[in-house]
């Protein structure tokens, strides 16, 4: 079989493709708006315990947090330029340094919840439950909003490690780099919910 | 198949557009410390607003992508403020 029919016979959609990413992003939206009202709603309830909660919190490594996630997704966002402009190795170079960033952005994140840990803040522990309703409404979401968070970071990272292999193998290139669009959407949804997470538990005290 | 024209944006966009958010990221993070009580929540919220519409338009090409994307983003945008209005007329008046 020559290659041109090879070729023809590959079924490929990158419309839809990137419509299917986008429907998933609009779910991810409304799930985490469900969980941003549900914060609304209890800060509402208890205004004093979240006012005094919200102090404990570390302003420097949320605002560190929120660039590193702003660059990281600068340079993924460069990546689709680097690869329309058949620049192959300045996309594997963005890619990498948006990995690095995810890490130094995980690692950050281990230090901050090992430090309220240390101080005996964690869901269900035996300091919360003195400090009453507010503080656990308050440490609770934080635990899970931020952990959700995380979680998405990290599902973000295995995508993107996938991505620099393709982009390496060729199979990612100029002609056909809707996955890396895919990807970076992806990351940019996740720098989205930070955008929200960052003032609403870091800021507003 | 790609029949669409992709836009190139250049690399000068991007990094001016990182600029702009770490600019209203500091703003942000200086009108929360010096305590303005009730502003400086709608400040910060309208600040977060305003970064996340920036990250929409041009990070995620929305700005240079067809209409439909931009109809589906808004619609969400009014399904979550209407619930969030929805909510708090409910808690607001109990």
């Amino acid at each position: 079989m020559s290659e041109s029919i090879a070729h023809h016979d590959e079924h490929r959609d990158d419309e839809a493709s990137k419509l299917g990413i986008w429907l998933f992003i609009f779910t991810e939206l409304l799930f985490f708006g469900g969980l941003f009202i549900t914060y609304a709603v209890y800060r509402h309830a208890h205004p004093q315990a979240f006012h005094m909660a919200a102090q404990q919190l570390d302003v420097a490594v949320g605002t560190i947090n929120t660039v590193i996630l702003l660059i990281s997704s600068m340079t993924i966002a460069m990546a689709t330029t680097s690869i329309q402009k058949k620049d192959k190795r300045t996309t594997l170079i963005l890619i990498g340094i948006t990995l690095v960033l995810a890490l130094v952005f995980l690692v950050n994140k281990y230090f901050e919840w090992s430090a309220k840990i240390d101080h005996g803040i964690w869901p269900g522990s035996p300091l919360l439950e003195e400090l009453g309703k507010g503080d656990t409404l308050f440490f609770g979401l934080y635990f899970f909003m931020t952990g959700l968070h995380a979680l998405h970071i990290i599902i973000g990272m295995i995508l993107i490690i996938v991505i620099f292999v393709r982009v390496r193998k060729d199979k990612i290139n100029f002609g056909n780099f809707q996955l890396l669009e895919n990807g970076g959407l992806y990351w940019h949804l996740v720098d989205l919910i930070w955008i929200f997470l960052f003032p609403l538990f870091y800021l507003i005290t | 198949m790609s029949d669409t024209t992709h836009h190139i944006v250049p690399y000068r966009t991007y990094a001016l557009i990182l600029l702009l958010l770490l600019v209203l990221t500091s703003t942000s993070v200086a009108v929360t410390q010096i305590e303005l009580t009730r502003w400086a929540t709608i400040v910060a919220l309208l600040l977060a607003s305003t970064k996340s519409a920036i990250v929409l338009a041009i990070f995620m090409h929305l700005k240079f992508d067809q209409t439909v994307y931009k109809v589906m983003a808004i619609f969400v945008v009014l399904v979550i403020t209407a619930v969030i209005i929805l909510t708090f007329l409910d808690y607001g008046f109990r």
